[in-house]
Formats: structure tokens, C-alpha cells, sequence
């Protein structure tokens, strides 16, 4: 509560400024840079004629001063074409210079410089000056051919700006693009296949978060879970659930040998709650859409990584400070995690999401089935569950009374799982009981999303084993 | 943006990645690069079905000839993204010249200018992507939200005289998506590494 309560008011603090300010310095910088040895290739032929000019005074507006340049020819036809909106309005021709001396139609035009006049041609074409400059402008180009070919192009130019389309990538599409290639041309170091939800989840969330602006960053986001049978919750934004992910994916990353994202802060514990709430404590400000390229270049990197020791390491034991999983299950484990935490951030911020795709899907619930097994154990041991009176101990490798979890719809199937011991295995002949879930109501049940008295599952048989099941499904969630 | 500006490091990596076989370089090769390469073939072909097909065929290109690459030439984006173009304007001419000897209605000039004000607007989509920030958002500005230059160089906090600048310069690189005229197909101006 109290921790709670400190992380609200802490979300107060909406200073992403900070960060986007030195970029934006850092970007202006390189322009400058940029702008100083490119020496402004587009100034063209008119150049030169700066000298010609350069003594001419500034003319203030309306000081009467008459043009100092001469009257252009008054056959000559216009040099260019209007300025955007006429020429929307539909070509009306352009004002002959005996229009001009008018002045209930259009300003008295300014004195300026050919130097000053150039400068403003792209605001000009752009329709973005004063009505006087504008006339200024116009008249400058009946005269200076140079600033006349230049008004063109820019004009032209503006012609090509629109409205970008915002296109939302299908996340399938990466799928079937990858897969195509790797079909035509073979991998001689291919990701392994348990890696795969895991490289296909990271990529789904990273375009979610593509067009996030910094509403959506400081969006507010509950975290979820279920701990001792209770349904716990933390509040942080959505850049706090990427700084959780980035945290967690961590400690796989260490397992690899990668470098720790927490650089120098310190948790109390190596879990992955105590990393992330040291992570959230000790940033100076809430995190901002700045951990978006450390979470994703670290996802990148695990992906690269194991798909270079995966062959061997698959056994590898990462360690979750109070458990351990091996690596590949491990690394299914943060896919069902990165999936879990996408929807909150979805949810948050009103974005459709879908689920994994059926085959990532059905690893994710294998994992979550394969797991039940000690869940149930360590549930008994803690006395949340009573051994039952129909618990019944077998030798570790024979067939036990069984729950049979079917979960429906793509990516779905079938499972027993052993409801006595860790050690037994599971059996169709000792099948007690029998629960059906949809696959994406069965994650949201694992992730602590759904309650276990809630979550919308068909049940037959004895109701104690699918409680205790149900519960430890739950209990499989955490921060 | 921080993207954009990828050392050419990062470039010369990844083409030694993808040379040696290695699946998860192709997919951050993706990642990196799909929503620039689709975007382009949108505007280029203006249907999403043909954009997929396109990125489809540039990445596979790209993984299968990963040499075809040379990074002294330039940006591996600038690359993938002419790449992108002469794939898609090939599309476009085939699907374009297939649908004029069905229909056997307009005429070789007519198809030809279509192709050309195709071309040219995904080079402006391009350039307008890559350009500096500081340009882009004086254009947007000015063209999108309709501020005079006074405003934007408020809007910005510059000078009216770098908010003139930044209009003029943005437009005359983008004025540069004309250029590509007859050159030749396999090189289409506007994806050089300098914008």
C-alpha cells in the first residue's frame, strides 16, 4: 500500500521533458553540423546576385518608398505559378504588374532585398507570410529569374507534402516475410524454435509502442497477480511495464553472460519484483518511452544469443532468485510474460491486441501445464491446499490420479496433469477430474488476470482437484 | 530517430550477420526496416496486398544476396529503400501495362506519367522521413497545422529568420524527389545517404 502510494505520487512527476529536450538538442546540433559542411548546395544560380542587391536599404512597411528594382516588362508572362491556395481555387492567372499599382486589392508591396526575398521564398510557397511579404515576393519574381526558377521547385515541392498515411503494420506479416526467406535460403544458424514466441511476442509489443506519443507512455497501467491465493496489484504507466520487462528479461540475459540492465542500481533480492521496483525507485524520473530501445535492443540480443549457444544451452538454468527454470523454457516463460504485459498496455491505452499465434500459443500453455505439477506441491506445502482425502501417493515415474486440461481453440490441446506429486506421471486411467478453457482465457487465468473462481471454465469431476488446479494455475502468476 | 542517424557500423554488421547465415540478424533486419519498406510500396502501388508482396521480396533479397550490399556506397537504409523503389515501380509498370493491353484503353504516355508521379511521391515520402527533425517539424508546421512563419519560429522557439531557413531548406530537399528524371531505373535519386 504504502509502496503504492509512493509510485503515485512519484507519477506526478511528468518531467519527460528532460530527455526529449537533449535530444532534441543533441538532434539540432547534428543539423547545424550538418548544415555548416554542406554548404547550402541549393542556392543555385541566383547566387551571385546577392552583390547586386546587397546595398539596397530595407524598406519599412508603408514608408512609401517606391520599389527600387525596375518595372518588370508587362508582356512578359508569369514565371510562376500562384500561391497554393489560388492555384486550388483553380489557376487563376497571376496579377499583372498594372494590378500591382492597386492598392484596395492587394498591400503596397514591401521594399526588401533580393537576400531578404529569397530567404522568405520557402515560407512563400508554403502560404506562411504576411500578406505584404507576399506581395513583396511577387513582385520580385516578375524580375529576378533565379528566385523565380526557385519559387517553382519550391512550390512544386509542396505539392508532394501530405498527410503520412499512418499504417499499421500486420504483425503477421513478419511472420510469413521471415518464414519465406528462411525457406528460400536456410539459416546456417537458425533461432531455435523455443525462442521463437519469444522473438515473434517482443517484435508484436515494439509496434505496438511504434506510434506512442507521451500520453500513451505516461499512461497508467495495473500491473496484476496473485499471491497466496490473493489477487495483488500495482500501479505504474506503460513505460513502467516496459522497464519491468526490460528488468526481467535481465535476468536471462545474465544466465547468457549479457550485461545486467540495471547497470549500478542495486535490488535487494535477484527477483523479479525486487529488480523492478529498485529499477522504478532509484530512476530519477518516471521512466519515459526512453526504455523502449534498451528493452528492445536486449530482446534482440537474447534472441541473437541463443540462437548461438541454443543447441547446447537449452539446459542452462536461469535463475528467478526464488526458483529456476531452464533456459528454453525460460525464454517461453518471458514471451508469455511480454504477450501478458502487452495486453495491460493495450487495455491501457484502448489499442486492439490479439493473442500469440496458435502454435507460440499452445508452447506457452505447455509450459504453464508442465509447471502445475510443483505449483500444486509447493500449494500443499504451504498449506493453502490440504492433501486431500483422495490424495493418493504413487512411486515418482508411475501414473497418478490425473486432471485432464483441455484447452480449446487454436493452439489448444490436451493435457494430464498429475495432481499427487510432481513425480507422478499423468494418466488417463486415473483421471479424476476434467476442466476445458479457451487458450487466451487459460493465459489470463496463469497471469493472475482472471480469478481462478471467475475464469470461465467448463468442469467435470472432483471439484477439490479443480479448485487446487485452477488455484495453482493462478499462483504461476507474479509481478 | 536515434535510428536514423545508426553508425555505419551497425550497417556493416548486419550485412556480416545476414552473409553468415544468421536468422535472428534477418529478423532485426525487419524490425529495423519493414515499416520504411512497406510504406514505400504502399505509396508506390497504393494497395496493401501488393505492399506486402513487395517486402515480402525485398527482404528476400536482401537475405539471399546479402553482398549485393556494398556499405562504401552508403546507408544500408538508403539502399534498402531504392531497392524497395525499383522493385515496386517494376510492379507498378507490370500490373499497369497488363491492365492497359486487357483494357486496351489509355495510352503508353498516360501509364508512363502515372508510373513517374508514382515514383516521385515515394521519394518525397522519403525524403520527408529522413530529413533533419528541426526541417520536418518546421514543415509540418506551416503545410499540416497552417502556422505563418512568425508562428512556427514561436512554435519552435528559433528566430523568424531560421524559421524562413528551415521552410526554404526543407522544401528544396524536397524539391530534390523531382531529380530523378530518365536516370537510370536501377538508381533512382532521393534515397542518397546525405538526405
Amino acid at each position: 500500500m504504502n509502496e503504492a502510494g509512493r509510485l503515485e505520487a512519484y507519477d506526478e512527476h511528468e518531467t519527460d521533458g528532460e530527455k526529449d529536450y537533449e535530444e532534441r538538442q543533441h538532434e539540432e546540433k547534428e543539423y547545424e553540423e550538418k548544415e555548416h559542411d554542406g554548404q547550402e548546395p541549393y542556392d543555385g544560380p541566383g547566387e551571385g546576385k546577392d552583390d547586386k542587391t546587397a546595398d539596397d536599404g530595407p524598406g519599412g512597411p508603408g514608408d512609401g518608398t517606391p520599389p527600387t528594382t525596375p518595372s518588370p516588362d508587362p508582356d512578359r508572362p508569369p514565371l510562376i505559378p500562384l500561391p497554393r491556395a489560388s492555384v486550388e481555387d483553380g489557376g487563376r492567372p497571376l496579377p499583372t504588374p498594372a494590378d500591382l499599382g492597386d492598392p484596395a486589392p492587394r498591400p503596397a508591396p514591401l521594399v526588401l532585398e533580393h537576400r531578404v526575398l529569397k530567404a522568405l521564398l520557402g515560407a512563400w510557397a508554403l502560404a506562411a507570410c504576411s500578406p505584404e511579404e507576399t506581395a513583396a515576393v511577387e513582385e520580385h519574381l516578375g524580375d529576378c529569374g533565379a528566385c523565380a526558377d526557385e519559387a517553382l521547385r519550391l512550390r512544386e515541392a509542396v505539392g508532394l507534402l501530405h498527410q503520412p498515411e499512418s499504417l499499421d503494420l500486420d504483425p503477421a506479416l513478419r511472420t510469413r516475410v521471415l518464414e519465406g526467406c528462411l525457406e528460400r535460403r536456410p539459416p546456417r544458424i537458425p533461432v531455435p524454435g523455443w525462442a521463437a514466441p519469444y522473438d515473434a511476442e517482443t517484435a508484436r509489443l515494439d509496434a505496438l509502442l511504434q506510434d506512442f506519443g507521451d500520453a500513451e507512455w505516461h499512461a497508467p497501467v495495473r500491473l496484476k497477480w496473485f499471491e497466496a491465493d490473493k489477487e495483488t496489484s500495482r500501479r505504474t504507466t506503460v513505460a513502467g511495464v516496459i522497464a519491468h520487462l526490460l528488468m526481467v528479461d535481465g535476468l536471462v540475459g545474465i544466465g547468457l553472460g549479457l550485461d545486467d540492465p540495471m547497470g549500478d542500481v542495486t535490488a535487494d533480492r535477484p527477483t523479479p519484483a525486487a529488480r523492478t521496483e529498485a529499477y522504478w525507485r532509484t530512476s530519477h524520473f518516471p521512466p519515459t518511452r526512453s526504455v523502449r530501445a534498451p528493452w528492445r535492443e536486449q530482446s534482440h540480443d537474447l534472441v541473437r544469443t541463443v540462437s548461438f549457444t541454443g543447441g547446447t544451452a537449452g539446459r542452462l538454468a536461469i535463475s528467478y532468485g526464488d526458483f529456476e527454470l531452464p533456459l528454453h523454457d525460460a525464454m517461453l516463460d518471458r514471451a508469455f510474460e511480454c504477450w501478458v504485459h502487452a495486453e495491460d498496455i493495450a487495455e491501457a491505452v484502448d489499442y486492439p491486441y490479439t493473442p500469440p499465434s496458435p502454435h507460440h500459443l499452445h508452447d506457452m500453455i505447455d509450459l504453464a501445464a508442465r509447471m502445475l505439477p510443483t505449483a500444486l506441491a509447493v500449494r500443499r506445502r504451504t498449506g493453502l491446499a490440504s492433501p486431500g482425502p483422495g490424495r493418493h501417493l504413487v512411486p515418482a515415474g508411475s501414473p497418478g490420479r490425473s486432471l485432464r486440461l483441455e484447452i480449446e481453440g487454436l493452439g489448444g490441446g490436451e493435457w494430464l496433469i498429475p495432481l499427487d506429486s510432481p513425480a507422478a506421471l499423468g494418466s488417463a486411467d486415473f483421471e479424476v477430474a476434467h476442466v476445458a478453457l479457451d487458450g487466451a482465457e487459460f493465459g489470463r487465468l496463469a497471469a493472475g488476470h482472471v480469478s481462478p473462481t471467475e475464469a470461465a471454465a467448463g468442469q467435470v469431476g472432483d471439484r477439490e482437484a479443480i479448485r487446487d488446479v485452477l488455484f495453482a494455475a493462478a499462483s504461476l502468476s507474479r509481478m | 530517430m536515434a535510428k536514423k542517424d545508426a553508425p555505419p557500423r551497425w550497417d556493416r554488421r548486419m550485412q556480416q550477420r545476414l552473409a553468415r547465415g544468421e536468422a535472428a540478424a534477418l529478423g532485426e533486419l525487419y524490425d529495423r526496416f519493414a515499416s520504411l519498406v512497406h510504406g514505400l510500396a504502399h505509396t508506390v502501388l497504393g494497395d496493401e496486398r501488393a505492399a506486402d508482396g513487395i517486402t515480402r521480396d525485398v527482404f528476400a533479397h536482401v537475405w539471399e544476396h546479402p553482398d549485393a550490399y556494398d556499405p562504401k556506397q552508403g546507408p544500408l537504409r538508403s539502399w534498402v529503400a531504392t531497392l524497395t523503389h525499383r522493385l515496386a515501380v517494376q510492379r507498378l509498370r507490370a500490373t499497369e501495362t497488363a491492365a492497359l493491353a486487357q483494357a486496351g484503353r489509355g495510352t503508353t504516355e498516360e501509364l508512363e506519367r502515372r508510373v513517374r508521379h508514382a515514383s516521385v511521391a515515394a521519394r518525397a515520402d522519403y525524403i520527408v522521413q529522413s530529413m533533419p527533425v528541426p526541417l520536418r517539424a518546421a514543415l509540418e508546421l506551416a503545410y499540416f497545422q497552417r502556422r505563418d512563419y512568425r508562428q512556427t519560429a514561436v512554435d519552435l522557439g528559433v528566430t523568424e529568420d531560421e524559421a524562413r531557413r528551415r521552410l526554404r531548406l526543407g522544401l528544396q530537399l524536397l524539391s530534390t524527389a523531382h531529380d530523378a528524371g530518365a536516370a537510370a531505373p536501377g538508381a533512382p535519386p532521393g534515397y542518397g545517404g546525405a538526405v
